[in-house]
């Protein structure tokens, strides 16, 4: 393998981070029930948040946490919002979407175009020295191995803890969880702050070391609500969810890599058909869920339909049950 | 002061109140004088008349947009593809004109078919998200931005492509021939045809949500679908139906962003009124009447605030704060009233 496949292969991972940090944050949020659909928004703004911050500081670890502060704060809105005063979850992280982004633009025009030093790489001892491998896992920022921790963490956390348990009952059986003595309605404000602010370290993580921060022209506008697709598509679960972030960015690097073969096509077109496609994604994973396929599978012959019907099982998706829906102890 | 935050005027008064202080304080934070940047407003948006007709001009898309999205609020959906579903409409419209430019056919008839054609765009646009719901479980909210994204990928590829002038390609085509212009008021970009197309729209939409069995029975798929399934309204097809509707107007808005105000096609010609109707039909609260004069506002402040680069080295994305946070803080105080309503009665019922 020549080197600057390997290059490109690492920097896939590379690039996946902020959408990776950002894909775990909306899984633990809508885990427990609560919807945060002011992404596009949240990811702009803590961009442009931690990059100020980065910035004046001359400090990335104040500029990430800068990012995780706010990231959080705004799922917290969020989280009163819905939660406390009953508004509908849609409706208010629509708002926010749009409102944080133009708070992004209009606060962060004196940071436009401005340079920040580099994320340093850290290359692991011995590991990096694999063949192959090596360059491509382990020759990374921090930030990146930390993605791939946090995806782990992320896994054992839901499924293998006693938490994690909790988490998931809050979102599914709310009532259940209650019964069981879980204060369902401070877990959901406690997860969405936490999701929130895996988001903001996602957003940061995008101007610092991808995309700098040129306001409007920065390209992380449209991001946000792929990353909540990739959330359904990689049916809430972190490793599903993982793949997905992954899936969409090989999608982006292949729309760079394609546009020199094909000088007939308008460059701009790679840079959209990413987006397109990961919703098909979502029709595929959600096909199974209706009525009329059902229907129209039982009319098959029996081998086939159940070929099919396992292919589409393999592939459904149900969200938590309570996704969206206040609770009331009553 | 509990009767100020249940009073819903006093509760909108209050949350009106708030936005203004939020708007403020993010202004001071830049080191500006918030009380120049409101004259810098004013002045952009209702300090002359030639500035007003642009505020006219502009609030024609963004009503036409927000009566569409009465049908789909009515029925409990989100579509938030109505940015997609304006591209299409424009690209429809484009592409008759430009099929009948340098024939014999007359303007006017040109332009009526351009017109019905960019509706036709539009509503196969919508009917798409509609299909994608109903037939393939994917919720409206992403099937209609992943449809946004396909509107933009064709818009791209026309204009930096087949539809590209000659020679240059600046994300435009060429401008339309004058014939096929809709009529403009003396001295202004004001087209008085479209802005009666835009009341004629208000009229319609009301009279149907308000006054028709059909708009009764939407409501009713919109406030419990489960219940009205039962009662025997066919839900699914109500709301394929509400889809259609909105891409009606969504596609009606991007023909006459061709025809009347812009003469091309360009990339982002939808203008994000697709975005911006949303805000305005959450405020209206499915009142068709009450979002005249909410799109008015956010017109005039998004208008106004474009000058805020010029003259105070400010961005002119201001105006998207100040109606985001107007839309927060009337969500907020909505939910405290009724939190305080709710309270109220448990206390009178124990």
């Amino acid at each position: 393998m020549d080197s600057s496949l390997v290059n490109s292969i690492a920097s896939i991972f590379a690039w996946a981070g902020p959408v990776i940090f950002a894909v775990m944050g909306e899984t633990i949020t809508e885990r427990a029930g609560v919807m945060n659909l002011s992404l596009n928004g949240s990811l702009i703004l803590t961009a442009m948040v931690g990059f100020a911050v980065a910035t004046v500081t001359g400090n990335f670890l104040v500029g990430f946490l800068a990012a995780a502060l706010v990231g959080a704060l705004v799922a917290l809105l969020i989280a009163f919002m819905s939660i406390s005063l009953k508004q509908s979850q849609v409706a208010v992280g629509y708002v926010l979407a749009m409102a944080t982004k133009s708070l992004a633009y209009f606060l962060g025009a004196p940071y436009v175009g401005k340079q920040v030093m580099q994320i340093p790489v850290v290359s692991i001892p011995l590991l990096s020295q694999i063949p192959i491998l090596g360059p491509i896992l382990f020759k990374q920022t921090l930030m990146t191995y930390f993605s791939f921790l946090l995806i782990l963490a992320c896994y054992i956390y839901i499924y293998k803890t006693h938490q994690g348990l909790m988490l998931q009952g809050v979102g599914e059986k709310p009532t259940a969880a209650f019964i069981r003595g879980a204060n369902v309605n401070r877990l959901r404000y406690v997860y969405t702050g936490i999701g929130g602010a895996l988001v903001g370290v996602g957003g940061a993580l995008y101007s610092l070391s991808i995309k700098g921060w040129n306001g409007q022209l920065s390209g992380i506008d449209g991001i946000g609500w792929i990353v909540l697709a990739i959330t359904i598509f990689g049916s809430w679960h972190p490793i599903k969810g993982a793949l997905g972030s992954y899936f969409f960015v090989i999608l982006q690097w292949l729309g760079i890599v394609l546009q020199p073969l094909l000088p007939n096509v308008n460059s701009r077109i790679f840079q959209v058909a990413p987006f397109p496609l990961m919703i098909l994604a979502l029709l595929f994973v959600n096909i199974g869920n209706a009525d009329w396929v059902d229907r129209t599978l039982a009319g098959l012959p029996e081998s086939t339909r159940r070929v099919i019907a396992k292919l589409l099982r393999a592939m459904r998706t149900s969200p938590p049950a309570a996704l969206g829906i206040p609770f009331e102890n009553e | 002061m509990r009767k100020l935050l249940t009073n819903r005027y006093s509760s909108i008064a209050i949350a009106l109140i708030l936005a203004i202080v939020f708007t403020c304080v993010v202004i001071l934070v830049m080191n500006a004088n918030p009380i120049r940047v409101f004259a810098v407003i004013m002045r952009g948006s209702v300090g002359s008349w030639d500035a007003f007709t642009q505020v006219l001009q502009a609030w024609v898309p963004l009503i036409l947009a927000t009566c569409g999205l009465m049908f789909t609020f009515t029925a409990g959906l989100w579509n938030i593809g109505m940015e997609g579903q304006i591209e299409m409409g424009a690209i429809f419209a484009y592409g008759v004109i430009r099929y009948f430019t340098g024939s014999d056919t007359p303007g006017a008839v040109v332009i009526i078919l351009a017109i019905l054609s960019g509706i036709v765009g539009g509503a196969i646009w919508a009917l798409l998200v509609g299909l994608l719901k109903n037939f393939g479980g994917v919720n409206e909210i992403f099937g209609g931005l992943g449809f946004n994204f396909i509107a933009d990928a064709i818009m791209l590829s026309l204009v930096y492509g087949p539809w590209k002038p000659e020679g240059v390609a600046n994300g435009s085509t060429r401008m339309l021939d004058r014939i096929y212009w809709l009529p403009q008021l003396e001295g202004s970009y004001l087209s008085l045809w479209a802005l009666g197309i835009a009341i004629i729209g208000v009229i319609l939409v009301t009279v149907i949500l308000k006054g028709t069995y059909f708009g009764l029975k939407l409501k009713a798929v919109g406030k419990n679908s489960k219940s009205s399934f039962l009662l025997g309204v066919p839900t699914n097809r109500y709301m394929l139906v509400s889809f259609i509707l909105c891409g009606i107007f969504a596609g009606l808005t991007g023909a006459l962003q061709v025809t009347g105000f812009n003469h091309v096609l360009r990339n982002n010609i939808s203008g994000g009124y697709g975005y911006m109707a949303l805000m305005v039909g959450m405020l209206a609260n499915i009142q068709p009447l009450l979002s005249v004069p909410i799109a008015l506002i956010f017109i005039g402040l998004s208008k106004g605030a474009s000058g805020l680069g010029i003259d105070l080295q400010l961005d002119s994305n201001l105006s998207g704060v100040i109606q985001g946070s107007l839309v927060i803080f009337v969500l907020i105080m909505d939910g405290v009233r009724k939190v305080i309503q709710r309270k109220g009665k448990g206390a009178a019922n124990g």
